[in-house]
């Protein structure tokens, strides 16, 4: 199971990184969400996996349970990367609409254009 | 009154000029004038004490884990710093009252006036280093208002600019010279510090603490080779000139080192660095005075000379120098300041305050005449008023101190510099007052009314007092100020008169004045001289330098950053990597520790089918739409797998923010195109995807090693399972901490939440008020568009479905406190429910029946939440402290009621809001006319009502 969630958490993010690589707004925002995936994975992964241990007390009889502090700091960090794609998803429209182009790179004048373009 | 009170009070009363300037100008000076009285006033009720020889304490702990205490003390040097910056202040604003013109902002001018003067009480009150630091920074910041008060002269903003360049960053080496001064004695407190002068002698950190400390203070004082940014801030209004480069900002660095004396002082390097550098600022400064034609130049030049001859005794490094030095301070603030307003009241009256246009104003403006050339003579040195007492001890000490083993190095140059000092006070008097009366003055020079000449006329009084009668009226001052300086120790002997004998300092004393007398017959042909000959101008040197700089960083900054994000990107993700990978190869993984868990089938499905999806993404990502389908079982498994390993509250976070996120991503690329087009070649792409191969396998192996090993520190998390229930009222533990245990973070977060949406809300008003509005009004779809916006089936289930998606959203939120749900989970399920609606039925027909803005709805849930916060002040606990209890009433179950779920409901508010402002405000680029006639469904009995009516029901 160890080797599940870290291959997942890896593969996850490997495809974030390529895609935040590409040129173009839309893949970045992909790989954006890819990552946001791999990091909320990773760090509720901190808190080890146990399967059917939730963190939910049980008045009536001693049993186990999952470390519950990841679990509270990824819910919110969920939604807060809810937020965040929210406003870069509305910077790269409002940028393609405005200039009719969804490069992100800065438009350079050609001297400055440098190895990557 | 207490110290604190002292520091505070002109800090407090600068809000009062800026805001009563509406009620005149009368109101406005007062005001600052009644500040600093009573700052005044509660300084002179500690004059028992001080003069007793007893310090006065007020402290309180800050930041004690960084040394960092506001403690402030009052002794003999403090008292006596604080009764300049604050009487001479006073003088200053009853100056200003009258020297400032009807155009001036003058409440703007008192209330800077303030800030400063509480920096620099702060400063000479503050026991504790790092206080002092964060005073010293303010004097550099207030002072560049000060003097950039003009902001409409150029040379006001340069000067204003370079003083704040030169002070600043000599502030900058003094926080690191502090600091290890700081470390050195154990202690940033200046009480500790001065009792270990020998472990900072002997410490091998002594030299740059002192190096990093004497550029804090040079360049605050003006001392060569910093001197140059002074004269060039006499561009400021004269008040200002004459309270900060008379009694405060220059003499900032002066206190330092008398502060620092008794454990700085003594050693041959302080000798040979102090030392020298005050007496080539003396020379220097003397020498370029008795030259420049500006008034305000000569007054700046000679105040540098001034300022070396200060540092220069308090480099000598015995008692007896730090005596004449303290001495010094004291007369130096009484004349030069005097000699700052009366080039002022001249500037103000004649017009101008170039010397070559000025002579014979004796006979016009006789009291200015009076004062100004009482003030001079003091500073020229002539008996018997008080610059030649102070005078005569400087000129004893350095007759009888030895430089590099020479006997004459010190005298000669010293009396060298008394002699121009000398001639350019004198010409001072001679080419302003003195000569026929001429009839080309650019105004109408006469002598100001009393409130202009008062102040200066008071320094100018104690001026010829403490040169009649010193050792009465200075000397209990001196005393205590010099044994401050000297760390408690016993006073030198010494005495403040008039007459000592026929001493060396006699001899060069009278041959300074002679000499002085002499260039000033001579100044005609030596001016000539000078101007023939070349010299550097600093200000061109210091440009060069900070345009050199500018280019520098501008080079790097465009060298790194050339616009292309992706690199940016590549090198961050690189960089990270490597240093993660030193980090590993430095330190030392321990043996597995946990057993790696048997997967059943179900995980491997899930796996395996997150891997396909995703490598199907990154080959297909051309395919937008495609993309997005894919991203979407991405994170059904994510949400899944959550739910599989014990996290049932964030299964159902993720799916629900799964769900907004694609209508999102929808939403944006309906309007984007809807393929990625080839690029980079294939180079690149095998780079880039050897780099995210790098990264991946560092992110999996980190998690990897961690899941394979046990908590190396105790986990504070068995703090939470145990106190949930007990503390918290609530057995769902991931939501008691989301609202009670962690509830600050919760608050911070979704006010964050609404911020993200508000964002949102104001690019979509700036993108939308551009010419872009036109375009996407006149725009015709890319892709064949579905026949029927509004399908009926869809709009009859999500209006059935919707009273049923509210009832859950109110399900979970209720049951949050104890089994999977709260108010996150809820917010998103109900805002999904709306959503719906907006899909099925159109933008039109959801606006018409939304009740209120969304941003209102953020904001009710923001202050909701703080409110419950607040609530615990009431019970006398901290923000936030939730209450709890049960309620039972016979038929139904037992009944909790905690303030945590009324926390809840603002974090349900703020999350409904923003998810709902974020998606509405995209959705508007879509409004085309037209849009609203349409409706969802055709037939529809209460449309026409509603028409006429406005409502629907």
């Amino acid at each position: 199971m160890e080797l599940l969630v870290a291959s997942a958490v890896g593969i996850l993010t490997a495809a974030g990184i390529y895609l935040i690589l590409r040129r173009r707004s839309f893949p970045v925002i992909l790989g954006l969400s890819l990552i946001t995936y791999a990091v909320n994975v990773f760090l509720f992964a901190t808190g080890r996996l146990a399967t059917g241990a939730p963190p939910i007390l049980n008045k009536y009889q001693e049993v186990a349970y999952t470390d519950p502090l990841p679990q509270a700091l990824v819910l919110t960090a969920i939604v807060i990367s809810f937020g965040m794609t929210a406003v870069v998803v509305m910077i790269a429209l409002g940028a393609y609409l405005s200039s009719r182009d969804d490069r992100t790179a800065m438009p350079v004048e050609p001297e400055g254009a440098g190895d990557d373009a | 009154m207490s110290l604190f009170l002292i520091a505070a009070l002109p800090f407090l009363g600068a809000v009062f000029p800026a805001l009563l300037i509406r009620a005149g100008r009368n109101a406005a000076a007062s005001a600052a004038g009644l500040t600093s009285l009573l700052a005044f006033i509660g300084l002179m009720l500690h004059i028992p004490a001080v003069f007793r020889g007893d310090t006065v304490h007020a402290s309180v702990d800050w930041l004690p884990a960084l040394g960092l205490n506001a403690n402030f003390f009052l002794d003999g040097l403090g008292f006596l710093f604080a009764a300049m910056i604050l009487g001479i202040g006073l003088l200053i604003i009853l100056y200003a009252r009258f020297y400032l013109s009807r155009e001036d902002p003058m409440g703007q001018f008192y209330s800077y006036l303030l800030l400063f003067q509480g920096a620099m009480v702060g400063i000479v009150l503050s026991d504790n280093i790092l206080l002092l630091l964060v005073f010293w920074e303010l004097t550099s910041l207030s002072s560049f208002l000060l003097i950039g008060y003009w902001k409409h002269l150029p040379e006001g903003r340069q000067g204003a600019r370079m003083a704040l360049t030169v002070t600043a960053s000599g502030g900058l080496a003094m926080i690191a010279g502090m600091l290890i001064l700081g470390h050195i004695a154990g202690s940033y407190d200046l009480s500790v510090i001065l009792q270990n002068k020998a472990a900072i002698q002997a410490s091998p950190l002594y030299l740059p603490a002192l190096i990093l400390i004497l550029l804090g203070a040079f360049t605050k004082s003006a001392q060569f080779p910093f001197h140059f940014w002074l004269p060039h801030a006499m561009a400021a209004p004269t008040p200002v000139s004459a309270y900060l480069h008379s009694a405060t900002m220059v003499k900032a660095g002066l206190f330092l080192m008398a502060r620092l004396w008794p454990v700085l002082a003594g050693t041959p390097e302080w000798f040979y660095i102090v030392a020298t550098t005050g007496l080539v600022t003396m020379l220097l400064g003397a020498v370029i005075a008795l030259f420049k034609d500006d008034l305000k130049a000569l007054l700046a030049f000679s105040t540098v000379s001034h300022l070396g001859l200060i540092t220069m005794l308090l480099g000598f490094g015995t008692k007896i120098a730090a005596v004449a030095a303290v001495f010094h301070i004291i007369n130096h603030a009484t004349f030069k300041a005097a000699l700052f307003m009366t080039a002022g009241i001249v500037d103000h009256e004649a017009g101008t305050r170039d010397i070559k246009r000025l002579g014979g104003l004796r006979h016009l403006m006789p009291v200015t005449f009076t004062i100004g050339t009482l003030a001079a003579l003091s500073m020229a040195g002539i008996p018997p008023l008080n610059g030649f007492l102070s005078k005569e001890m400087m000129l004893e000490e350095a007759a009888h101190t030895v430089w590099n083993g020479s006997h004459l190095v010190i005298p000669a140059l010293v009396t060298a510099a008394a002699l121009f000092s000398a001639a350019c006070s004198f010409r001072f008097i001679a080419h302003v007052f003195l000569g026929p009366k001429r009839d080309d003055y650019p105004g109408h020079p006469h002598d100001p009314n009393t409130g202009m000449w008062m102040g200066p006329a008071f320094l100018v009084g104690l001026v010829v007092l403490i040169g009649f009668a010193s050792a009465k009226v200075a000397g209990p001052l001196v005393a205590t100020a010099a044994s401050a300086v000297i760390g408690g120790e016993k006073l030198p002997y010494y005495s403040l008169k008039l007459w000592h004998g026929l001493t060396p300092a006699l001899y060069m004393s009278v041959f300074a004045t002679i000499g002085g007398l002499t260039l000033l017959a001579l100044h005609g042909p030596l001016q000539r001289i000078w101007n023939a000959l070349p010299r550097p101008e600093a200000k061109v040197i210091f440009e060069a330098l900070t345009d050199a700089f500018t280019r520098l960083s501008q080079s790097m900054t465009e060298g790194l950053h050339n616009g292309l994000l992706t690199r940016y990107a590549a090198v961050m993700v690189t960089f990270t990597v490597a240093i993660a990978y030193y980090a590993y190869q430095g330190g030392t993984l321990t043996a597995p520790s946990r057993t790696v868990q048997q997967p059943g089938l179900l995980p491997i499905l899930g796996w395996f089918s997150l891997v396909v999806a995703t490598l199907f993404i990154v080959a297909k990502h051309r395919n937008r739409l495609l993309s997005l389908v894919l991203i979407g079982v991405v994170g059904l498994v994510v949400s899944l797998s959550f739910n599989y390993l014990s996290a049932p509250d964030l299964a159902l976070t993720q799916i629900s923010v799964e769900v907004v996120t694609i209508i999102l991503l929808l939403l944006a690329l309906n309007f984007m195109p809807k393929e990625t087009p080839v690029e980079t070649p294939v180079l690149t792409r095998i780079r880039d995807g050897a780099i995210s191969v790098v990264a991946g396998l560092g992110a999996g192996g980190l998690i990897y090693a961690l899941l394979m090993r046990d908590f190396a520190f105790p986990t504070i998390s068995d703090f939470h399972l145990a106190n949930s229930y007990k503390g918290g009222g609530g057995t769902n533990v991931v939501n008691v901490i989301l609202v009670d245990f962690r509830g600050y973070d919760t608050f911070g977060e979704i006010i964050v939440l609404g911020i993200a949406a508000m964002v949102i809300y104001a690019l979509t008003e700036a993108v939308l008020n551009s010419r872009v509005r036109a375009h996407l009004l006149n725009r015709t779809p890319d892709l064949p568009q579905a026949g029927d916006a509004h399908p009926l089936m869809m709009v009859v289930a999500t209006r059935v479905m919707m009273p049923l998606a509210l009832m859950v959203a109110a399900y979970i939120f209720f049951r949050g406190h104890n089994l999977p749900g709260g108010g996150f989970i809820a917010g998103l399920v109900a805002a999904i429910a709306i959503i719906m609606q907006y899909m099925a039925s159109g933008f039109a027909w959801a606006t018409e029946r939304q009740r209120f803005p969304y941003h209102a709805i953020i904001g009710s849930g923001v202050l909701i939440a703080a409110a419950t916060g607040m609530g615990a002040w009431f019970n006398g606990m901290p923000f936030l402290t939730s209450a709890f209890g049960y309620i039972h009433w016979a038929p139904l179950e037992e009944f909790e009621w905690a303030t945590a779920a009324l926390f809840d409901l603002g974090v349900f508010l703020a999350v409904v809001g923003a998810v709902l402002l974020a998606l509405e405000s995209l959705s508007r680029f879509a409004w085309q006319p037209g849009i609203s006639s349409e409706h969802a469904m055709d037939i529809n009995p209460a449309r026409d009502d509603a028409d006429k009516t406005g409502t629907e029901g």
